[in-house]
């Protein structure tokens, strides 16, 4: 790709408009892009094509891609409900090979380390490029510019919009299965890889012309209950197995236990405390990051101390958020994704723990959007500016490590806070601007770090309700200057390539920012 | 021929926040300057201008210098190097000085010293965000936290944290090592405005007087007079015995400690939770402290995990009468000053005697009497302090005279 076919985007970033030889539309502002048209949709089938006993099962992986039609250029979606875990997106690509195609697109819903063998087959020629979130190996490799193709990142609500939007076309979906019947109805409840939920995976299920799905645990027909129900499914595969349990969801969650970070997440909860948001029947959401996860647990504090219930929390589920709902301190938790063992079995006994997909979660192309009916979520950041614009992909050096997940799509909540640390080692978190813009500032309402608080000058109602606080509420110019005190200075700009390695989307498809070249 | 490296700092997978100097002295060929770094894209070329800027300073004009940096702020960088330089004999006797980053005040003799935070002197990653956890007192330690192959690299370091740390309050301390090799401490670190010198493992008032004598030596020598205050730690039999001689043996003195775990071992029992082997220890130095007129300080707790157990032993700190307790992680400072903090029924009696007092002697009354009781002069000025306390604690207000008359 050419630099002279970037335009300016509303957030005066250079973007271009042709990615992979297909357009794309340049970011307008938060909320200015409509859609048109009509939904994509596959191929209609018949039942006719298949097995009247139900048993779709084949040999192989590579028997059901050769069935599924596989051939040169395809795109191909893997899912990251086993995580790091995960041996199910290596063994289709390595499938792939063997048959000998050509210039894949691998669609994966997110990526982890353990999909580093991926490398070989980039470049050998077997995958053309990823669009999916990168973490780690991978997205290093992209970020050397050694990728053929041009990566695309999304959030998760976005990966179901581009699905949905047709604006991309899944030929083959391969889905792990911690539980699955020869049908192809299948969960993730149960199984030695049960991971809670298969959320990540149905657009792909509904969407996509062929659907594979992968189990290590058949049971017979009928498996209750069918997160993935098998008249979306075309074959079966069962293997040895699909994933390294104890990679996939952690025994226990354990806090952490960096001063610096409890502080944080202590200052966050007792924000929300301040500014009237933990009242009776609210709702939150937290990750399992070492911040989140701490400031879940200082909110559940909080609440007990002062009689206080949500209505409903949002997942990704931890024991902690499992505590809260069996201890009737809320009255759901809807989740995306289950983290630790006791999130799985609450997962499968608790009908109040409801599971949830990225299309009743954060499809921006949606009849609603119920992230933006939760009042408040901590989200974190690599590196966030003096207009509260945010980055979560890249680093500051450039490189491109981190996925976006559900984070743009948790902007929408009716406060948005970011606990992060002033600065990392000698890396000032609180910059100029963003080394990528992943997040607009005008969304992000609060950057809570361990030495003061900065609210969003549009939030004239949380200040409001914070003046009188005990708590260290600052100017965000002020703590980037206190960044750059500490760490000796204003960093060196890194100096990058002019060759785009990836495109940013927002959440409605419409194109952020790029990532370019790191040089070495 | 074979080149000796002169090393300072550390390396490693688990290194943050430090760096590692190998320097190379050499006859010719200018400086050679090897930097690998993790920040290398943000700060390399002011790594490298530092290296350049410190060389010169000490006069260096060839040499090889491997800076592996794990994201050292600069006066770390500027320890490790000067470190490395003098180990080399190459500094000639001169100190490259990082600026003060924070205004620094003289030190307070009468302050709240309820917790003080151990930190081990050669490890920077941990000094850096210390403060913003507002311990009463930051203890920059050269002592046992420190390996012995480190001593050198650690005082250094540690000059420079004075400088270049922000304390943001805290009472600036530095724990020195034991005589003889305190001494050497003492020549790097006095002249950088430390606030209280804990003085480890004193078992006779001499060993004091050797320390004042080279301190009050080391301050004449200041260009700006400054006070600094000891605090002496009490670890063995025979410290205790000798407690009151200690606590007394020099002005300087502010506060006695006491260190449980060389105590333990040296009368021969273990160190358990309950403490009944430490009781009449424990007791003799608060009672040696309040007749030299020093606050007594109890030991550390060391299990960082036993939120529970740390509460009940300030706790009992408390009841045995010491006003401060020692710590080793940042989540432990909350619950010492917690427990310290006086009760509700302490503020409203401590309320009382205050008012009765000021009371009297707006009357010009001598004798300070609260109902029936007279009051004695010490119990007033312990009730003074219960409400600075409670102030500090945000458990009363600051005007909670006005509130008192307006019912």
């Amino acid at each position: 790709m050419k630099t002279d076919k970037l335009v300016e985007n509303a957030a005066g970033r250079l973007v271009p408009e042709i990615i992979n030889g297909e357009h794309h539309v340049p970011y307008k502002g938060v909320n200015k892009h409509r859609p048109s048209g009509r939904k994509a949709a596959p191929p209609i089938p018949t039942c006719i094509d298949y097995p009247w006993d139900g048993d779709k099962r084949v040999a192989s992986i590579k028997e059901a891609l050769k069935k599924a039609g596989l051939r040169d250029g395809m795109t191909i979606s893997t899912h990251h409900h086993l995580r790091n875990g995960d041996y199910v997106a290596n063994m289709v690509f390595d499938a792939a090979a063997e048959l000998g195609v050509k210039d894949l697109r691998w669609f994966p819903s997110a990526s982890f380390p353990i999909h580093a063998n991926q490398i070989k087959h980039l470049e050998s020629g077997v995958i053309h490029h990823i669009e999916g979130s990168m973490n780690g190996p991978l997205g290093d490799y992209c970020s050397r510019g050694k990728m053929r193709g041009t990566a695309i990142l999304r959030s998760h609500g976005g990966r179901w919009q581009a699905i949905q939007d047709g604006e991309v076309h899944i030929d083959i979906a391969v889905i792990a299965a911690p539980t699955a019947d020869p049908f192809g109805n299948a969960n993730a409840v149960r199984g030695k890889a049960a991971c809670g939920l298969l959320g990540f995976a149905e657009a792909d299920a509904m969407y996509a012309d062929k659907v594979i799905v992968v189990t290590d645990n058949l049971e017979p027909f009928p498996v209750i209950p069918w997160q993935i129900h098998g008249n979306y499914v075309d074959y079966v595969v069962e293997v040895e197995s699909i994933g390294d349990p104890s990679k996939i969801v952690s025994g226990t969650t354990v806090l952490t236990r960096s001063p610096d970070r409890l502080k944080i997440a202590e200052m966050a909860a007792q924000f929300i405390l301040e500014a009237g948001i933990m009242r009776d029947g609210f709702s939150f959401q937290a990750g399992a990051g070492g911040t989140s996860l701490a400031f879940a647990v200082f909110v559940r504090d909080l609440m007990k101390k002062h009689g206080i219930k949500a209505r409903f929390v949002r997942g990704g589920s931890t024991k902690y958020l499992v505590e809260m709902l069996e201890e009737g301190l809320t009255d759901y938790i809807l989740d995306g994704q289950t983290f630790d063992l006791e999130g799985v079995r609450s997962m499968r006994e608790n009908p109040r723990h409801q599971n949830t997909n990225p299309f009743t979660s954060y499809n921006f192309h949606g009849k609603g959007n119920f992230a933006s009916l939760v009042d408040v979520v901590v989200l974190g950041a690599t590196e966030v500016d003096v207009n509260f614009n945010a980055n979560v992909v890249t680093h500051s050096d450039g490189r491109l490590l981190h996925g976006i997940g559900g984070w743009q799509n948790c902007l929408y909540s009716k406060t948005v806070i970011l606990p992060i640390p002033l600065f990392r080692d000698r890396i000032p978190v609180i910059v100029d601007e963003v080394t990528t813009l992943v997040g607009p500032g005008e969304l992000i309402d609060v950057i809570v770090t361990e030495r003061g608080i900065a609210i969003n000058p549009r939030r004239t109602d949380l200040i409001e309700k914070l003046s009188g606080s005990r708590l260290p509420i600052r100017s965000i110019q002020e703590l980037k200057e206190e960044a750059e005190r500490i760490c000796g200075g204003k960093p060196q700009k890194p100096k990058l390539g002019d060759k785009v390695v990836a495109a940013i989307k927002w959440v409605d498809g419409t194109v952020i920012d790029v990532v370019r070249q790191v040089l070495d | 021929m074979a080149q000796i490296i002169f090393e300072a700092g550390n390396r490693g997978e688990k290194v943050r926040s430090d760096c590692w100097i190998g320097l190379e002295p050499r006859t010719s060929g200018g400086l050679q300057i090897e930097l690998t770094s993790k920040v290398e894209k943000l700060y390399g070329e002011s790594i490298r201008q530092l290296v350049r800027e410190m060389m010169d300073f000490f006069g260096i004009a060839n040499a090889r210098i491997q800076v592996e940096d794990f994201g050292a702020v600069s006066f770390v960088l500027m320890a490790r190097i000067e470190s490395a330089v003098r180990k080399a004999g190459l500094d000639g006797g001169k100190r490259y000085l990082p600026e003060y980053v924070e205004e620094v005040p003289p030190p307070v003799r009468d302050r709240f010293r309820r917790s003080r935070l151990y930190l081990p002197g050669d490890q920077p990653k941990l000094m850096l965000n210390a403060a913003i956890h507002e311990p009463d007192g930051l203890i920059l330690d050269l002592e046992d936290s420190v390996a012995p192959t480190k001593k050198d690299d650690a005082r250094i370091l540690v000059r420079n944290a004075l400088r270049a740390l922000e304390f943001r309050g805290s009472e600036r301390m530095v724990r020195i090592n034991q005589l003889p090799l305190g001494l050497t401490d003492l020549e790097e670190v006095v002249p950088h405005k430390v606030d209280v010198l804990l003085l480890p493992k004193i078992e006779s008032p001499e060993q004091i007087h050797q320390i004042e004598a080279k301190v009050d030596e080391i301050l004449s020598g200041l260009d700006e007079p400054r006070e600094l205050f000891f605090m002496p730690i009490i670890e063995s039999a025979l410290g205790v015995i000798n407690a009151y001689a200690i606590a007394s043996a020099s002005p300087r003195n502010v506060a006695l400690a006491i260190g449980l775990e060389d105590y333990t071992a040296d009368i021969g029992a273990q160190r358990t939770n309950e403490g009944r082997e430490s009781f009449y220890a424990r007791s003799a130095i608060v009672n040696a402290a309040r007749a030299a007129g020093i606050q007594p300080i109890d030991t550390v707790f060391s299990d960082v995990q036993d939120m529970d157990g740390l509460r009940a032993s300030v706790l009992e700190a408390k009841s045995l009468g010491f006003d401060g307790k020692g710590c080793i992680h940042p989540r432990q400072i909350r619950p010492i000053h917690e427990a310290f903090a006086p009760t509700p029924e302490e503020i409203e009696k401590a309320k009382r005697i205050v008012l009765a007092f000021e009371e009297a002697e707006k009357k010009g009354l001598g004798v300070v009497s609260l109902g029936s009781k007279m009051i004695d002069p010490p119990v007033v000025k312990r009730a003074i302090r219960t409400i600075d306390l409670a102030v500090k604690s945000h458990l009363l207000d600051e005007n909670w005279r006005e509130n008192h008359e307006n019912g």
